[in-house]
């Protein structure tokens, strides 16, 4: 077995970017028909790495193996050639085009005369997708299928390739619990039928279940490799951090004050005139984590974004300390003392092309110190930014780097920096730890609770049953649209709670929203 | 010294070697093509030279020739910043001539000077309102911003050859009647010390307009807003920024550099208002000098001095050495081709640039 030529052999690869060495003489060797995790803190180097062997970026020292020979993979055309594929985290699909139009992008079978034959593509679509049992409709549109179906699409596209070696990056960061359990089955799947895979994740427990293999990464140098079966998550996550990583969160009971906000009828419909949110109601109190449970799209994006004042509501009322504030702008909320760390960091938590420092004023740039007499005070806005990038640990080569070229947890980071900083009176954490380490998540729970502990009202909306559990002092369930229950979580479990989410009444106790 | 220091690295800087590599390659083009049809380039290149920096006057009118260029590819630009493809200055431009016309010569008898100033502040508002459709409508229907500049170009041609017709006319001629002279832009004692070359304010006014540019976007308030919506619209959203306000502020602004480009043709270097047969194109040699500046406005002033010495200079290659003005067009055209296709420059540079690397290292 050990002497066995490993399919991909990455050696001593070294790549620099301007102010740190994000990959430092790392070897790696992934064996056919294995999975092989790759975990490590926030700007470890991970996706740096893999970047490399997809051809996205040239190391500045060492090579690559395939197979024991010797290539340079300068682009992912190269890489798709030598039966490398990737699935990105932020998904590279066509929106309006169908499963099989994105799969065929850029290699369309044609039949004689030019015309592309869809008929054969859709077939062998079809076929792929049997065989590893993805259950996908090759002539469904990519904007109308789930994103867990999306994921799907971008593995068939590889497939579609004749790619033998995967790259997962972060696979599960955007899905549901019944989804990943589902790409876990694939993952098994596609290496029973021989191929390798490569598994970015930040999960220990997927880590635990799915892989054979497991390289930790500190700080852009290889600290080990295990087998996964003679290693336990404690040992793991030590490794990673380099010190003791407690899985319990530590909390003293709340103490909940008076209501700071009042969630009352609050209806949000979408564009085709469908109710999202259909009279949602509840209230969150000083002093205390409200958590909301609910399988994905139950209204939780419309929720937050009525909340923040991203979006209208069509009726029912939002009070923030009593005064209302239901469908004013995001600023004014923003003024009237509420937080958002958004659930989509990409699209509203971060201008990608500013730099760490601008983003850290994002919303307060225009008060005084970060504004005088409508010139901006940098120097203000720098002290600012390297006082919250030291507290909250944001790795980053400095504060004048951009926020693209930051790791995705790194960036996560700066967020929660910014929204904690506000001091807001009700803090709305969506998905705060989403491709967080642990070590990160860790301490973004601790900072919750610390809001809570100081008087504040918390909103914590995620799919992570495990979070919603262990940080929420209260958790309401979510179903299209409504509130079905309330429980607490000393008094429930993860079982209860996934009947609930699923619509069943009777798993929770119901009251009303306590007064 | 850290000033110093930021201006030494932007020299060394990749965009600013791919900028002069790109020029140098459309040079080149210009010579082989110029080789091809007989001419001698070498002789062709030193008449332009001569043309442009061989008298005080040819440096007077290559200024002249620059300001406009400036003030339009600064225009596009400064669009560009807050997410918008702005192809209307032209007509914006149109409508700065309109607009500075108009108070030059329907009221007389205004202070010498005031009177420039007042006309001059009116192209520019009006350069600045025509922009400010476009971007009314784009933030508060969502209509895309190419197409609406486009028709408004048109419209802004026959409008302003309109009001010239009907309130402005030179009886008898295509054109205005002459501005007086109480409005007159012209730099007179320094035209007459650079053999009456047409320099005019308009000139001064374009560099500090692209000072101003750098402070305002990357200095202020205003500024952070107007680039947040440009490169993400929806965070800027989240953050607070009023979306459609800042659409609608930045293709004000950006007109207003338009209009003053109108402004300062008429008032200093025709004097009157032509009725146009067809668009005189300042706008859209804007967008070019603004792809050859990358959107920066320093980066514009370089593109803009460059336009508007080959513009100029390719008179003297008409003149001296026989080649005929198209050329010159040829040459303009493939640097601004080898900017655009920035793959293929770094791909001719690639040898020289690996040297350079491992020089370092030793
Ligand atoms: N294009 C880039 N330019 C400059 N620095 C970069 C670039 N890409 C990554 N980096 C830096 O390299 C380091 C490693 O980043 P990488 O994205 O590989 O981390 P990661 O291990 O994937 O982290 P995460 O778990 O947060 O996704 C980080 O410090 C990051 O800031
Ligand atoms: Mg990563």
């Amino acid at each position: 077995m050990a002497a066995e030529t490993p399919v991909v052999e990455l050696k001593q690869i070294t790549k620099r970017f301007p102010g740190i060495v994000a990959n430092d003489s790392i070897s790696i060797k992934l064996h056919k028909g294995e999975i092989h995790a790759l975990l490590g803190e926030n700007g470890a180097g991970k996706s740096t790495l893999m970047n490399i062997l997809f051809g996205l970026y040239q190391p500045d020292e060492g090579h690559i193996e395939i197979n024991g020979a010797p290539v340079a993979i300068d682009s992912p055309n190269k890489a798709n050639e030598l039966g490398i594929g990737m699935v990105h985290q932020h998904f590279k699909l066509v929106q309006p085009f169908t499963v099989t139009e994105n799969i065929i992008l850029g290699m369309e079978p044609s039949k004689a005369g030019g015309q592309i034959d869809y008929k054969t593509a859709s077939e062998k679509v079809k076929k792929l997708s049997d065989q590893y049992g993805f259950h996908i409709n090759p002539n469904a549109r990519i904007e109308d299928i789930s994103v867990g179906m999306q994921q799907r699409v971008e593995i068939l596209k590889t497939l579609y390739r004749g790619a033998n070696i995967l790259i997962f990056d972060e696979p599960t960061a955007v899905l549901t619990p019944q989804e990943i359990l589902e790409l876990i089955e694939i993952m098994r799947r596609l290496v029973a039928e021989g191929k390798s895979i490569i598994l970015i994740t930040h999960k220990l427990k997927e880590i635990m279940s799915v892989s054979d293999t497991v390289t930790i990464i500190r700080r852009g140098k290889v600290i080990d490799t295990v087998k996964t079966a003679e290693t336990s998550p404690f040992e793991l996550a030590e490794k990673m951090v380099g010190r003791n990583v407690s899985f319990k969160v530590d909390k003293k009971p709340a103490a909940p004050g008076e209501k700071v906000v009042e969630i009352s009828g609050v209806t949000v419909k979408n564009k085709d005139g469908i109710a999202m949110l259909d009279g949602m109601t509840f209230d969150v109190r000083r002093g205390e984590i409200v958590g909301v449970a609910g399988v994905d799209g139950n209204g939780q994006t419309e929720l937050i974004e009525a909340l923040s004042g991203l979006r209208k509501i069509d009726s029912g009322s939002i009070k923030l300390g009593g005064r209302e504030i239901g469908g004013q702008t995001p600023r004014k909320i923003f003024e009237a003392g509420v937080g958002h760390i958004p659930e989509d960091r990409h699209k509203h938590g971060l201008v990608l092309d500013f730099s760490v420092s601008e983003n850290m004023v994002l919303e307060s740039y225009y008060k005084e110190p970060y504004t005088k007499r409508g010139f901006l005070n940098f120097r203000a806005i720098n002290e600012l930014a390297s006082r919250l990038v030291s507290s909250f640990d944001v790795r980053t080569p400095s504060i004048q780097t951009k926020a693209r070229s930051l790791s995705g947890g790194n960036q996560q980071k700066a967020i929660i920096a910014r929204e904690i900083n506000k001091n807001p009176d009700f803090l709305i954490a969506a998905q705060p730890t989403r491709g967080l380490d642990v070590g990160a998540i860790e301490f973004v729970q601790s900072q919750l609770i610390q809001q809570r502990d100081q008087g504040k009202a918390v909103l914590l909306v995620s799919f992570e049953l495990d979070e919603i559990l262990n940080v929420s002092d209260r958790i309401v369930v979510v179903y299209e649209g409504k509130v079905i229950g309330e429980v607490r979580p000393e008094e429930t479990n993860d079982q209860e709670l996934g009947l609930m989410m699923a619509g069943s009444k009777q798993g929770g106790h119901m009251h009303e929203s306590s007064k | 010294m850290n000033q110093a220091n930021k201006i030494l690295k932007w020299f060394v800087s990749d965009s600013f070697i791919v900028s002069l590599a790109a020029i140098v390659l459309g040079l080149l083009l210009g010579a082989v093509v110029m080789l091809v049809g007989g001419y001698n380039p070498i002789e062709a290149y030193a008449a332009l030279v001569t043309r442009v920096f061989g008298s005080a006057y040819g440096i007077g009118e290559m200024l002249r020739e620059t300001a406009p260029l400036l003030l339009t590819g600064l225009a596009v630009a400064f669009a560009f910043r807050a997410g918008m493809f702005n192809i209307g200055a032209e007509g914006q431009v149109l409508m700065g001539m309109t607009g500075a016309s108009i108070i030059a010569i329907t009221l007389p008898g205004i202070p010498t000077g005031l009177h420039m100033i007042l006309a001059v502040i009116f192209g520019a508002l009006f350069g600045g309102v025509w922009a400010g459709i476009a971007g009314f409508l784009k933030a508060k229907r969502g209509v895309n911003e190419v197409i609406t500049t486009i028709m408004l170009n048109w419209i802004a041609l026959f409008l302003s050859n309109y009001i010239v017709r009907t309130f402005l006319l030179l009886k008898g001629d295509q054109r205005s009647e002459n501005i007086p002279a109480s409005a007159s832009a012209s730099i007179d004692w320094l035209s007459s010390a650079m053999n009456n070359a047409r320099v005019h304010w308009g000139i001064p006014v374009a560099f500090l307009a692209a000072v101003f540019f750098y402070y305002f976007l990357w200095k202020t308030k205003q500024g952070f807003e107007l680039r947040a919506v440009g490169s993400n619209a929806d965070a800027a959203h989240y953050a607070g920024i009023n979306v459609g306000r800042n659409i609608v502020k930045a293709m004000f602004i950006s007109g207003v550099f338009a209009g003053l480009a109108g402004a300062f043709e008429v008032l200093g270097v025709f004097h009157y208002q032509a009725i146009y047969s067809a668009s005189p194109g300042y706008g859209f040699n804007g967008i070019a000098v603004a792809l050859l500046g990358m959107n920066h406005p320093f980066g514009v002033m370089a593109g803009a001095a460059l336009f508007g010495t080959l513009s100029y200079g390719s008179g003297g290659m008409s003149f001296e050495a026989g080649v005929p003005p198209e050329i010159i067009q040829i040459v303009i055209g493939s640097i601004i081709f080898f900017i655009a296709a920035q793959g293929i420059v770094r791909f001719v540079i690639k040898p020289f640039y690996g040297k350079r690397k491992k020089e370092k290292v030793l």
